[in-house]
């Protein structure tokens, strides 16, 4: 944690609408060092915007605006669409929800991890290619050179994201952002997905923002969470302290999930106050 | 788990050359089918049309007797189906049977007209094809935009302006005022004859005879009608082309290439082009067959001898041996052009395989 890998204060996403400006992110402040931060709340809640805000990848008409958006010291906003091409995908990667959409269904599976490792590195063909397979071992992928020519098609969904994890981190960047990487996948091979992150998110020392609408996901992966509500961090906590969070919100999601150990007839339905949405942020900057 | 799912990578099949095979006989038969279809029914409308043959043949004044002779070496006294079955001996054989109107030959009168019809529907496609799908593109990329703004302003004159104004102006600016580019016809009267015929458009003939100053004057007379009938093909590919690529654009594999930090160039034209080619071909196929059949009001306007003309002439005269051979030399480019897009098809998508 002694390094500040991403540091984001009062960070805005906005876009016009017929009825005048949405904001779909509202003033959220959060740092990122080598650590798990996981970013939980439900649809709409701006969570998957504040991970492409991150990247800037929101596109014209929406606007991402900050008071800093800093990574590892360097202006984000301030850089040039060339520049923050050298940053996307070689220092700050990020995986999709669905495999089975994110990945370019014409184009071998070698090729697509091949060609983010040349373009950033610059290396010929036989390096990247040698390169693309041992990322596909690290990954588990069993007989890396059949899949290195194979379509995405012919994957499985787990599968799928283990390539797209590959692909991703095959430059070695500092930071990845998962964002719902395990929603669209058979709940027996989320298990898997999520601890090939973890071995190599440890392994590299990197710093990862975890997307989830999953609490107890999130609870087990992360050390620390950020919880959005309406475009706007609305608690921060230790991961191992979920259960002692304050915020009614967050009780209220907690209180909504069934219990194997305790079954109840009826399960808790979330009431929510319109104060919420307007209290301001809590700040997740450490 | 991981078993299970290595599996599908490598799923083997029957022997290629057999599946290849297989293919090939499937291909052919529904080519057959389709042709014999065609011709059949166009056969059938052929004789049920209230044109009397032997009439066109022997002229209004000829005696019962020389009416009878002719009518039954025209075989026109056997059954229906047995009449077809002649015809399609005849057809198998190359003979489409004879001209009315000119008595000659009706496989000799496609074999003139068909490569005139072929050298303007390919360079026509070409210009269609060469400025549509850029077009498209840029129109989708900058989606919103007055370059978009334009390319639908454009394509919508393409959509709307009748070709037989378009050419007609055409031929009076370029032609009649600027003096740019040849006149109606093929070639200009002093050129004709000048380059042994090989493949029957000119403009292959003239360069592979190495005969420049002919290929110049058919170029000056191609390049109008061309160019209008690219136009036209241009508005109608660009507009496909757009919508192909907004679509692949809000794809969310755009999103990993983006990630990957790859310029917007190679997001592009890698990425999203690479998913519309497909789709793109099947269009560009289509209206290539289109132009193929021959565009009539085109051809009509700038005195192009090609098929398009030579079936309304024909048709007009109730010269059902050229209607027929027109028609089922139109019919096997239609289906042999979708065979080939077919081909590409499985040549461009990996899921097609």
């Amino acid at each position: 944690m002694s390094e500040t890998l991403l540091d984001v204060e009062n960070l805005r996403v906005t876009f016009p609408t017929r009825q005048g400006e949405f904001q779909a992110v509202r003033g959220v402040s959060f740092t990122l060092g080598r650590e798990r931060l996981g970013i939980v709340g439900e649809s709409g809640s701006g969570k998957s915007m504040t991970g492409r805000a991150i990247l800037r990848l929101i596109r014209p008409p929406g606007r991402v605006e900050a008071d800093r958006m800093e990574f590892r010291g360097e202006d984000l906003l301030a850089k040039s669409e060339r520049d923050m091409q050298k940053i996307r995908g070689q220092k700050i990667s990020m995986v999709m929800q669905d495999p089975k959409f994110s990945l370019n269904p014409v184009m071998k599976i070698g090729e697509q991890i091949m060609e983010i490792y040349r373009f950033h590195t610059g290396a010929g063909r036989s390096a990247a290619r040698r390169k693309a397979v041992e990322m596909l071992e690290a990954v588990q992928i069993r007989d890396p050179e059949r899949v290195m020519r194979a379509y995405p098609h012919e994957m499985s969904g787990g599968m799928g994201q283990r390539i797209m994890i590959a692909m991703m981190l095959v430059t070695e960047p500092e930071i990845l952002i998962a964002d719902e990487p395990t929603s669209a996948l058979d709940v027996s091979v989320q298990t898997q997905v999520l601890s090939i992150i973890d071995r190599l998110v440890r392994e590299r020392g990197m710093g990862l923002i975890f997307i989830s609408h999953d609490l107890n996901l999130v609870a087990s992966f992360c050390d620390r969470v950020l919880i959005m509500y309406a475009g706007r961090i609305v608690e921060v906590c230790d991961a191992g302290k979920l259960h002692e969070a304050t915020h009614p919100y967050t009780r209220g999601l907690l209180g909504s999930l069934p219990r194997i150990d305790a079954p109840q007839p009826r399960l808790e339905v979330l009431k929510r106050d319109p104060a919420w949405a307007q209290a301001p942020s809590v700040s997740g900057r450490t | 788990m991981a078993i299970a799912e290595n599996k599908t990578v490598g799923r083997r099949t029957p022997p290629p050359f057999l599946r290849g095979l297989i293919t090939a006989a499937k291909t052919v038969g529904s080519v057959a089918i389709t042709m014999l279809g065609l011709m059949f029914v166009t056969f059938l409308i052929g004789r049920v049309m209230p044109v009397d043959p032997v009439l066109a043949v022997v002229g209004e004044r000829a005696s019962k007797e020389i009416y009878q002779a002719t009518y039954e070496a025209m075989g026109l006294d056997k059954p229906l189906l047995v009449q077809f079955a002649y015809y399609l001996w005849d057809v198998l054989h190359g003979d489409f049977g004879m001209s009315l109107l000119n008595a000659r030959p009706v496989s000799e009168d496609i074999k003139r007209v068909f490569p005139a019809t072929l050298e303007l529907a390919t360079l026509g496609t070409l210009i269609g094809v060469l400025l549509g799908v850029p077009l498209g593109v840029t129109a989708a990329v900058r989606r919103g935009t007055w370059i978009d703004q334009i390319a639908r302003f454009v394509a919508l004159i393409g959509y709307s302006m009748p070709i037989f104004w378009l050419g007609l102006i055409g031929l009076l600016i370029f032609y009649g005022i600027l003096g740019w580019v040849g006149g109606p016809g093929r070639l200009g009267i002093f050129y004709e004859d000048l380059v042994p015929v090989r493949t029957g458009m000119i403009l292959v003939d003239s360069a592979i005879d190495g005969n420049w100053s002919v290929f110049r004057n058919a170029f000056s007379h191609i390049i109008l009608p061309a160019s209008i009938l690219g136009y036209y093909s241009m508005a109608y590919i660009s507009r496909m082309t757009r919508s192909f690529m907004l679509e692949q654009l809000s794809a969310e594999y755009i999103t990993t290439a983006r990630v990957k930090g790859l310029p917007e160039r190679t997001v592009i034209w890698r990425h999203a082009f690479g998913n519309i080619k497909v789709q793109l071909i099947t269009v560009i196929a289509l209206s290539y067959a289109n132009l193929l059949e021959g565009a009539v009001l085109t051809e009509t306007i700038f005195s192009w001898p090609g098929i398009g003309s030579y079936i309304t002439t024909a048709l007009l005269s109730a010269d059902m041996a050229a209607v027929l051979g027109g028609t089922i030399v139109v019919g096997l480019i239609f289906v042999l052009i979708n065979i080939f897009s077919d081909l590409l098809y499985k040549f461009f998508d990996p899921r097609a395989k």
